[in-house]
């Protein structure tokens, strides 16, 4: 029998080195995870109770039209109830798609530009909802 | 591979009085006859208490001595012997063919690179057992005689130790799969076991590796290696301890 050695031996850093590349040292991806734990719960709490109302309450979902959302929109706190929604769901969202990427994009240039397009989508629909949550204006007349 | 078997001419056991005959159906792969993977099947006689690796034997002795596999000790303490075995990562030695119904496919465990039928590459999972610093680390002065552990501290790990390195845990996990970048479930039960040993002083150093992009953050929590592990070590437990030890800071 003879022994194969392929390569060349393993190099073992000593006890106290710090790892060569990878690490980028930031606790990023920590706090990415707990933010999707967190936020899942929260979002169980406000999307649940944001279908309970809008879809089942007195009249449902027929009752909804311009004059309803603007009454609730009146109040700051159906305001901060959406914002809220708005953000969580849409941050919770694009970084459950970044960890997918991550998995399953094979090529640097792949996994770049679907990210790309990921945060781009991402900022626009914040952006947006943003700006319509605070600069609603009930007054459609002129 | 490590085949050294002294009775090799002698008659093939178990044909007179076996009691059923297998399908075994085994993913060839040589590059130098194929480029292709193919699925190859044997009709393999086996006895009763006869376990996989007995019919790989069988196979590989009496019917195409060109099957290539690793195995050692055959008694599930070298894991040399992970494969795939109806399509779930298991040692050859510890399934017995009378579990696993009349056709059995077997395959090399995946995410690794094949060098010829069920022999992987096992490097790129060595690297990340290595990245970990699965030694003691110490610091401050020598004691004058060993370093003693009570036995509550002991059992705190007591889990981890278990491991006996065969890769069923990482080549199971999906992420491994994708990313072999992912440390996987072995380097992190690996540090798990330095991490919550008392006497060992290089946590932090561990932690930090782990905390890394590829690092514990990238366990979706599958559980696919608990399931996989042929020492019942709870994997994706001690996974959750190293994060819950990372976000707290503490061990
Ligand atoms: S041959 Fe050693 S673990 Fe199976």
């Amino acid at each position: 029998m003879t022994a194969v050695v392929t390569g060349d031996l393993p190099v073992i850093e000593a006890p106290r080195s710090r790892r060569s590349g990878g690490g980028n040292g930031t606790n990023f991806e920590m706090y990415a995870w707990i933010f999707m734990r967190m936020s899942g719960l929260l979002l169980v709490f406000l999307v649940l109770g944001h279908l309970f109302i809008m879809l089942l309450l007195d009249g449902g979902v027929q009752r909804i039209n311009f004059g309803f959302v603007a009454g609730r929109w009146a109040s700051p706190f159906w305001r901060t109830w959406d914002l809220a929604q708005l953000w969580l769901a849409q941050l919770h969202g694009t970084n459950g798609l970044r960890v997918i990427i991550n998995d399953y994009a094979e090529r640097d240039g792949t996994r770049f530009w679907l990210k790309m397009l990921l945060y781009t989508s991402s900022f626009l629909v914040l952006l947006l909802g943003t700006l319509v949550i605070f600069t609603f204006d009930p007054d459609i007349t002129g | 591979m490590t085949v050294t078997e002294a009775s090799s001419a002698v008659q093939q056991p178990g044909v007179a009085g076996h009691l059923r005959t297998v399908t075994v159906k085994v993913r060839r792969y040589d590059p130098e006859v194929d480029p292709e993977a193919n699925w190859q099947s044997f009709e393999v006689p086996v006895e009763k208490g006869d376990r996989l690796l007995d019919a790989l034997h069988q196979i590989k002795w009496y019917q195409d001595g060109s099957l290539t596999f690793r195995r050692s000790c055959a008694h599930g303490v070298c894991g040399s012997d992970a494969m795939r075995i109806n399509g779930v990562n298991r040692l050859a030695c510890k399934v017995l063919v009378k579990d696993l119904g009349d056709e059995i496919l077997v395959e090399p465990i995946k995410g690794l690179a094949v060098l010829k039928d069920l022999v992987v590459d096992m490097e790129p999972f060595f690297e990340a057992f290595r990245a970990v610093k699965p030694f003691l680390i110490t610091s401050g002065r020598e004691p004058t005689r060993e370093r003693l552990q009570s036995t509550k501290d002991r059992a705190r790990f007591d889990d981890t130790t278990k491991c006996i390195m065969c890769a069923a845990c990482t080549t199971s996990c999906p992420v491994f799969w994708t990313d072999d970048a992912y440390f996987g479930p072995q380097a992190i039960v690996a540090a798990h076991r330095f991490i919550f040993d008392s006497r060992d002083d290089g946590a932090r150093e561990r932690l930090e590796i782990l905390n890394d992009k590829e690092g514990v953050w990238r366990c979706r929590t599958t559980f696919n290696c608990t399931d996989a592990c042929p020492r019942g070590i709870e994997v994706t437990k001690a996974i959750q301890e190293v994060k819950r030890a990372l976000i707290f800071r503490r061990r």
